[in-house]
C-alpha cells in the first residue's frame, strides 16, 4: 500500500519533472518539498522524533518507486538516510533530539562526507584532520564527490583524529556533524556529471572549522566502523534506486515495442525484441527479490549484513546498467535522443555501479565474507 | 460522533484479475480486491465529520473472506479508527438476504450514532443491503445523501437527499443508516503516516457463531437466489491509442467515429 501511494505520487508529480531536472542540472527543491510534505523524507527516522520509523524494506520500496521515474529524486531520499545513519547508529539521545525533528520533516537536509580525492575505495586513508582544542575540534581538509553536499544543512564528516603510525588504520577516524553556517566550511566546486544531473555532487572544504564536542558522533576512533555500518544499511538504498531505474526503462521499452510498428507489426512481436524484453524483466525481478531479501536479512540483524548489502547493490547496479542499455537498443535511434527517457536512465544507471563502493569493492566485501577475512 | 462505515471489499476494477470459482461464482479469496467505490465516498465523509468534530471514531465493518483484512487496512490508512470483519467459511455464496442478516447482526454489536454505506457496490450492484440492514436493525434510513450534517446535541442528522429535480432536505433521529454516492466528495489518498499507523490498528474478526447465526441459513446452502451460469466477456479488439497533438488527435477521433457512422 505504501509502495502504491509513493508510485502514484511519483507518476503524477515527479515524472513530469524528470527530463527538466536532468536538462537543467539544478537541484529539484520542489521535489524535495513534495517528499517532505508526504513524509517520505521522514521514513528512516524514529517516530518519537517526528519520523515514521520505517524499516529498511519500506524505505527501499519508496526509493525504488521514485527512482522508477527520476533517479535524482530517488537519491534525495537515499542521501537523507545515508547522511543520518551515523546518528541513527551511534548518535546520543541529545543529538537525535537536536537534529532528527527537522531532518524527518525535511526542513533540513543532511549529506555523508567520507570520500576524498585520494581516498575513494580506500576510505581509511583519508587525510582530513580534526584536532582537539579545548572542548572544540578543529577540522582541516577536503571531501570530494559528496552527493548533495552543496544543498545540505548538516554534513556528516569523517576526519583523522589519531595519526599515530602505531594506531591501526581502522581506528584513526572520528565522525562529526558540521553545520553549513560554521566558519571555515565552504562548497569549493560542483562536478559536471554524466547522470543524476539534478543531484549536486560537491567538493567540500573544511578550513579550520571549529566544531563543538557535542557534534562528535560516536567515540573517538570509531569513525571508520560507523562508516562501514552505515554503508551496510545504505547500499540497499542504492540497489533500490538501481531496481527502480531498471523498472522504469523496462516499462518504457515494453510500451514502445507494443506501439512501434515496422514490417507491418509491432516490433515487440519480433522474437529478438521479445527476448530482450523478457531478459530485462527477469533480470529486474531477480535484482528486486534479492534486494527485498537483503533488506529483511539486514533488518533482522544478520551477522553477514555486509554481504547481503554488497550483493544486492552489485546485482542491482549491473542489472540497471544492462537493462537501460537494452532499453535504448529496443528504442533504436529514438532511444538515443532525449525525446524518450531511456538515454537519461542509461546515464543515471551508471552511477549505481560506482557510488557507495564500486562494484569491485562489493565483490571484495562478498569475497571477504566467504573467506572469513576481516577488514 | 461514532460512525460505522459498511465498506465492502470488491474485485479491483483496475486489475482485471477476477477469478471465477468452479461453481461460476466470483472466487473472492483469490481476486485482487479494493474497497467498493461508493463505500470509499461515505468513508471519506465519515473521516471529514470526525476531523471537523475533533473527536469520535470511525469503525469499518465488512463481511468478506479472511484475507480482506488487507483491503480493510487501506480504509484504516485513510484514517478509520478500527475494523470489524465478519468472516466464516460458511458465508461464501450468501445471497443479499443472508448478507443483510449477517451485517445487521454485526452492526447490533457496535455502539454508533451514524451507520454509513455506499448506495450500491460495483460487483453485485443490488443496492438492497443498506436499506435491508436498516430495516432489520430498526434504524431510520436516508438514501442518496449529498450532504450529511449531524447535530450531536439534538441527536438528529440532516441530509440533502438527491432527487431527479434536485434535493430533498430530510432529517432523522440518531442512530440512523445513511447511504451515499460520489456526491459526498473524492476520497483522500492515505498518507504515509496513515499507512504506517494502520499497521498497528485493530481489526476484530467475528464468526457466525459469534453473531449467533446458524451457518445452514446462510452461504450457498441458504441462498434465496442461485447463479445459473456465468461467462467472461469476449476480449475486446486491440486498442488504438492516438498520441498526436490535441488538434490533430481531435480530427483523427472525429474521422474515426464518422467512418463508423457513430457521429
Amino acid at each position: 500500500m505504501l509502495r502504491d501511494a509513493v508510485k502514484v505520487l511519483a507518476d503524477e508529480r515527479i515524472a513530469p519533472r524528470a527530463a527538466e531536472i536532468d536538462r537543467t542540472a539544478e537541484f529539484p527543491w520542489d521535489v524535495k518539498e513534495l517528499l517532505a510534505a508526504h513524509d517520505i523524507l521522514g521514513l528512516p527516522f524514529p517516530e518519537e522524533h517526528g519520523g515514521l520509523g520505517a524499516e529498511l524494506l519500506t524505505i527501499c520500496l519508496a526509493i525504488e518507486q521514485i527512482s522508477r521515474v527520476c533517479a535524482t529524486s530517488g537519491l534525495i531520499v537515499a542521501v537523507q538516510e545515508l547522511g543520518a545513519l551515523p546518528l541513527l547508529l551511534a548518535g546520543t539521545e541529545e543529538q537525535r533530539k537536536r537534529w532528527f525533528p527537522d531532518l524527518a520533516a525535511g526542513r533540513t537536509l543532511i549529506c555523508f562526507a567520507l570520500t576524498e580525492a585520494e581516498a575513494g575505495s580506500d576510505a581509511a586513508s583519508a587525510k582530513t584532520r580534526a584536532r582537539r582544542d579545548g572542548d572544540e575540534w578543529v577540522i582541516d581538509g577536503s571531501k570530494r564527490f559528496i552527493s548533495q553536499g552543496s544543498v545540505a544543512d548538516l554534513i556528516t564528516v569523517f576526519a583523522v583524529t589519531d595519526d599515530d603510525p602505531e594506531t591501526p588504520r581502522h581506528k584513526r577516524l572520528t565522525c562529526f556533524i558540521v553545520e553549513k553556517e560554521m566558519a571555515g566550511f565552504g562548497v569549493e566546486r560542483i562536478e559536471h556529471k554524466m547522470g543524476i544531473r539534478g543531484s549536486p555532487t560537491a567538493e567540500l572544504g573544511f578550513r579550520g572549522v571549529r566544531v563543538p564536542e557535542a557534534n562528535r558522533v560516536g567515540a573517538e576512533g570509531e569513525g571508520f566502523a560507523i562508516a562501514m555500518r552505515t554503508l551496510d544499511r545504505s547500499r540497499p538504498g542504492i540497489a533500490a534506486q538501481a531496481v527502480g531505474i531498471a523498472q522504469g526503462a523496462l516499462e518504457v521499452a515494453a510500451r514502445y515495442a507494443t506501439e512501434r510498428k515496422q514490417f507491418g507489426r509491432p516490433i515487440g512481436e519480433f522474437q529478438m525484441i521479445g527476448a530482450m524484453l523478457a531478459d530485462m524483466d527477469a533480470g529486474t525481478e531477480a535484482a528486486r527479490q534479492l534486494l527485498y531479501k537483503a533488506c529483511t536479512e539486514i533488518e533482522a540483524g544478520a551477522p553477514d549484513a555486509a554481504r547481503w548489502s554488497a550483493m544486492c547493490k552489485l546485482v542491482a547496479g549491473d542489472t540497471a546498467m544492462r537493462v537501460t542499455t537494452d532499453a535504448v537498443q529496443v528504442l533504436g535511434g529514438y532511444g538515443y535522443i532525449d525525446e524518450f527517457p531511456v538515454e537519461r536512465m542509461m546515464r543515471d544507471a551508471k552511477i549505481t555501479q560506482l557510488y557507495e563502493g564500486t562494484q569491485q569493492i562489493q565483490r571484495l566485501v562478498i569475497a571477504r565474507a566467504l573467506t572469513g577475512r576481516r577488514g | 460522533v461514532r460512525i460505522v462505515v459498511l465498506a465492502k471489499p470488491v474485485p479491483d476494477p483496475a486489475s482485471g484479475g477476477e477469478r471465477l470459482g468452479p461453481d461460476g461464482r466470483l472466487d473472492r479469496a483469490n481476486s485482487p480486491a479494493v474497497v467498493n467505490g461508493n463505500d470509499e465516498y461515505v468513508l471519506e465523509k465519515a473521516l471529514k465529520l470526525i476531523d471537523a468534530a475533533g473527536e469520535g471514531e470511525v469503525i469499518v465493518l465488512a463481511m468478506a473472506p479472511p484475507n480482506a483484512t488487507e483491503t480493510m487496512r487501506k480504509a484504516l490508512a485513510m484514517g478509520a479508527t478500527r475494523g470489524v470483519l465478519v468472516t466464516d467459511p460458511a458465508i461464501a455464496g450468501s445471497c443479499t438476504v443472508a448478507t443483510t442478516r449477517i451485517l445487521a447482526a454485526a452492526l447490533k454489536t457496535l455502539d454508533f450514532d451514524l451507520a454509513l454505506a455506499g448506495v450500491d457496490t460495483s460487483d453485485g450492484g443490488a443496492g438492497v443491503v443498506g436499506p435491508g440492514v436498516a430495516t432489520l436493525v430498526g434504524l431510520p434510513y436516508l438514501s442518496y445523501a449529498a450532504t450529511i450534517e449531524p447535530d450531536p446535541a439534538a441527536r438528529t442528522v440532516r441530509v440533502n437527499h438527491i432527487t431527479a429535480a434536485g434535493y430533498d432536505v430530510v432529517e432523522a433521529p440518531m442512530p440512523v443508516l445513511i447511504s451515499g454516492t460520489q456526491a459526498l466528495g473524492e476520497p483522500r489518498y492515505p498518507s504515509l503516516k496513515g499507512i504506517m499507523a494502520a499497521r498497528n490498528k485493530e481489526i476484530v474478526t467475528l464468526s457466525l457463531a459469534d453473531l449467533g447465526i446458524d451457518p445452514a441459513t446462510v452461504g450457498s446452502t441458504g441462498a434465496t437466489t442461485k447463479v445459473v451460469d456465468s461467462r467472461a466477456p469476449e476480449p475486446r479488439a486491440a486498442t488504438r491509442v492516438v498520441r498526436e497533438a490535441p488538434d490533430v488527435a481531435a480530427r483523427e477521433l472525429v474521422s474515426f467515429l464518422a467512418q463508423r457512422r457513430i457521429i
